[in-house]
């Protein structure tokens, strides 16, 4: 067997290893709920974790000059307060959008390092009656 | 007798070339609907890539069953055609699976807001991207005809037990990908007409050219044997 073939199904098999080892295993519970949080408090301190829920309805606070977004996220039983600063929020970011906040507990509050977006499964046009011209100056507006 | 199998199977035909032209010309029409379908009412036009996305991802399992058909094929019968044919099917749906890799983080990133996550759809789609890769290494790597095509075979069927695990682990799983918007399982369907038909008409080209593409590097494949033997 050729050197190259040997380093390639090396490379190949480290590669599955540390998918299967490194990524998977900590994923198989990708996010934990608020209500999962106030379950066992302990365990999440100190350490990274992904809090998974909506961003409660009029909870929402951002400051476009500090870049400091604050808000909380609700499994509509718990409720946990999220701060987040140095980033703008993706566009789709907003109440009562699904979200995934990678960070850690202080204290009661969640300090976010990395806030992602869920998005629905449903696509669906717009209401009848609108061009795309105004389909396009309303997302543009949005935006 | 091995030779005039070869033959057979190394000629370009016109059904091929037709394969492909309708494919070729399919995906245009997908692209020209695709630019003109309405735009979705929460994520705009950025959802148009979904019109690439879906479809170049079930192509991907797509060739990951034809895989594991032709490799179970080849481990009955052991007929080099079928070992060809299935190493033909996992190199064109490696292309597939990149493209729905590639257009999936394009999509990813102003939606989500990061191009890549390591949450149970795409963690589990790497692994079958990386498994196929394995695949291919295994062919190159291994000299004799008939021991390749027995490990590669066995590559192949491991491999297609992670497709339904990619395809269900957004409902198994809590994930950060949404579940399916045309659920395979249930048959229910999230999307509007306006925007399903056109990915649908990609749907069909790209299964088109996935065909006309094994085809042809599957003769490719035939005429390298023929030259080999001789």
């Amino acid at each position: 067997m050729k050197p190259k073939y040997i380093v390639g199904l090396l490379v190949v098999a480290g590669a599955l290893a540390y998918l299967i080892f490194g990524g998977l295993g900590q994923n198989l519970v990708y996010f934990i709920t608020p209500s999962e949080y106030f379950q066992q408090i302990d365990r999440y301190q100190n350490r990274p974790v992904r809090l998974g829920g909506l961003v409660k309805q009029g909870s929402l606070d951002y400051n476009p000059q500090t870049l400091e977004l604050r808000f909380v996220v609700t499994d509509g039983v718990k409720e946990i307060p999220v701060r987040s600063s140095g980033t703008t929020p993706p566009a789709l970011f907003g109440e009562n959008r699904g979200v995934v906040v990678e960070g850690r507990f202080q204290g009661e509050t969640f300090v976010s390092q990395n806030l992602l977006v869920k998005h629905s499964e449903t696509y669906q046009a717009p209401k009848e009656g609108w061009t795309p011209e105004q389909v396009r100056k309303l997302i543009e507006e949005t935006q | 007798m091995q030779l005039a199998s070869s033959n057979q199977t190394s000629r370009l035909d016109g059904l091929t070339l037709g394969i492909l032209s309708l494919g070729v010309v399919g995906a245009g029409v997908g692209f020209f609907m695709a630019m003109t379908a309405p735009p979705d009412q929460s994520q705009g036009f950025v959802a148009r890539i979904f019109h690439l996305h879906v479809p170049m991802a079930w192509m991907a399992y797509l060739a990951s069953f034809a895989a594991l058909g032709y490799s179970v094929a080849y481990l009955v019968r052991r007929k080099p055609h079928h070992d060809r044919v299935a190493a033909a099917t996992v190199e064109v749906g490696l292309i597939f699976m990149a493209l729905a890799l590639l257009t999936g983080m394009l999509w990813a990133r102003p939606t989500w807001g990061v191009y890549w996550d390591w949450e149970p759809r795409l963690t589990t789609t790497a692994i079958l991207f990386a498994i196929y890769v394995g695949y291919v290494v295994v062919r190159g790597a291994i000299e004799d005809p008939e021991l390749r095509a027995k490990a590669a075979a066995g590559v192949a069927i491991l491999g297609s037990i992670n497709v339904p695990i990619s395809y269900m682990s957004v409902r198994w799983w809590r994930s950060l990908h949404q579940t399916q918007s045309i659920d395979l399982t249930t048959g229910k369907i999230n999307v509007d007409a306006a925007i399903l038909i056109p990915m649908l008409v990609n749907l069909a080209a790209f299964t088109l050219l996935f065909i006309g593409l094994v085809r042809l590097r599957s003769i490719i494949a035939a005429r390298e044997a023929a030259r080999e033997e001789v």
